[in-house]
């Protein structure tokens, strides 16, 4: 039984977190056109997305929990599955790209470090 | 029974997943035993010998503390992205690794990925060194000590190594 305050503010707080989660993923995505290297883009993704989805699921997860008085728990178990996922993944495309000598923009520091990374030879078999 | 249960915990924490996913009914809930017992069978020759949690309470402050981290590097990386690509100073360093395990090791990168504006890229073949590289390098030796103090340091209490 909820009278009309709670909601009201339910709504708000739902829609503040919609809202923050669609800018956050609007600048992510923003960003992966816009940053000038292989590297610096897989940043954008990687951070700015994450969140923007999480605060989205959290806005998700209250508002179905309010509206069928039940906890809805989906939406905290996608997310914890995405944190897990994320680095990985940018890992995954850091290291190919390294390997692959993609281009870096001029100024970049330390660059002599990232030759020195992609010379490194395969993994070893694990014993 | 090791044989049947490898990872006792891991077989609960799956069939749990289950059926939060799917919804409660004992169709559910009898696959959701099936995968749970399945799964850690296929999976264990994988992990064996794998550096387990010693520190199950440090580990909870730790996701807290990382979760608190993940949203400030998130505003800290919204904010470079809408500036000038003109004041950026992206560049690559290279963290002196003191843990040797690999699923530590592992849970520090993917920390250092979530967090202010670094991405680990590559491992030191002699695992010396993790490469990472940073959308914003300002200072270098203020960034290492910060890995150190803030994710390495707590890990290694809760690995125990």
């Amino acid at each position: 039984m909820s009278d009309l305050t709670t909601v009201a503010m339910t709504d708000y707080l739902v829609a503040l977190l919609v809202l923050i989660g669609a800018s956050f993923m609007l600048i992510g995505s923003w960003g992966l056109v816009k940053l000038p290297d292989f590297f610096t883009r897989l940043h954008a993704p990687t951070k700015a997305s994450t969140l923007g989805i999480g605060a989205t699921l959290i806005g998700s997860l209250i508002w179905f929990s309010v509206q069928q008085g039940s906890v809805h728990i989906h939406e905290l178990v996608i997310s914890i599955f995405l944190f897990l996922t994320a680095p990985v993944s940018a890992y995954m495309m850091g290291k190919a790209a390294l390997h692959r000598h993609r281009p870096m923009i001029t100024g970049t520091k330390n660059v002599k470090l990232a030759e020195k990374a992609a010379r490194r030879e395969g993994l070893k078999k694990p014993d | 029974m090791k044989r049947i249960f490898p990872m006792p915990i891991h077989s609960l924490m799956l069939t749990l997943v289950w059926l939060l996913l799917n919804g409660w009914s004992y169709g559910q809930l009898f696959l959701g035993l099936f995968l749970g017992l399945m799964i850690p069978i296929v999976a264990y020759p994988y992990v064996r010998g794998h550096t387990s949690v010693k520190k199950p309470l440090a580990m909870l402050v730790y996701l807290l503390l990382l979760l608190w981290d993940i949203v400030v590097a998130n505003v800290d990386v919204a904010r470079r992205i809408l500036m000038p690509n003109k004041h950026l100073k992206p560049g690559w360093i290279a963290y002196p690794l003191s843990l040797q395990e690999d699923f530590p090791a592992t849970v520090l990168a993917s920390s250092i990925s979530l967090t202010p504006g670094t991405v680990s890229v590559e491992f030191a073949e002699d695992m010396s060194c993790l490469y990472i590289h940073v959308l914003h390098l300002d200072n270098e030796t203020s960034l290492k000590a910060f890995i150190a103090k803030r994710y390495e340091q707590p890990l290694k209490e809760i690995f125990g190594c």
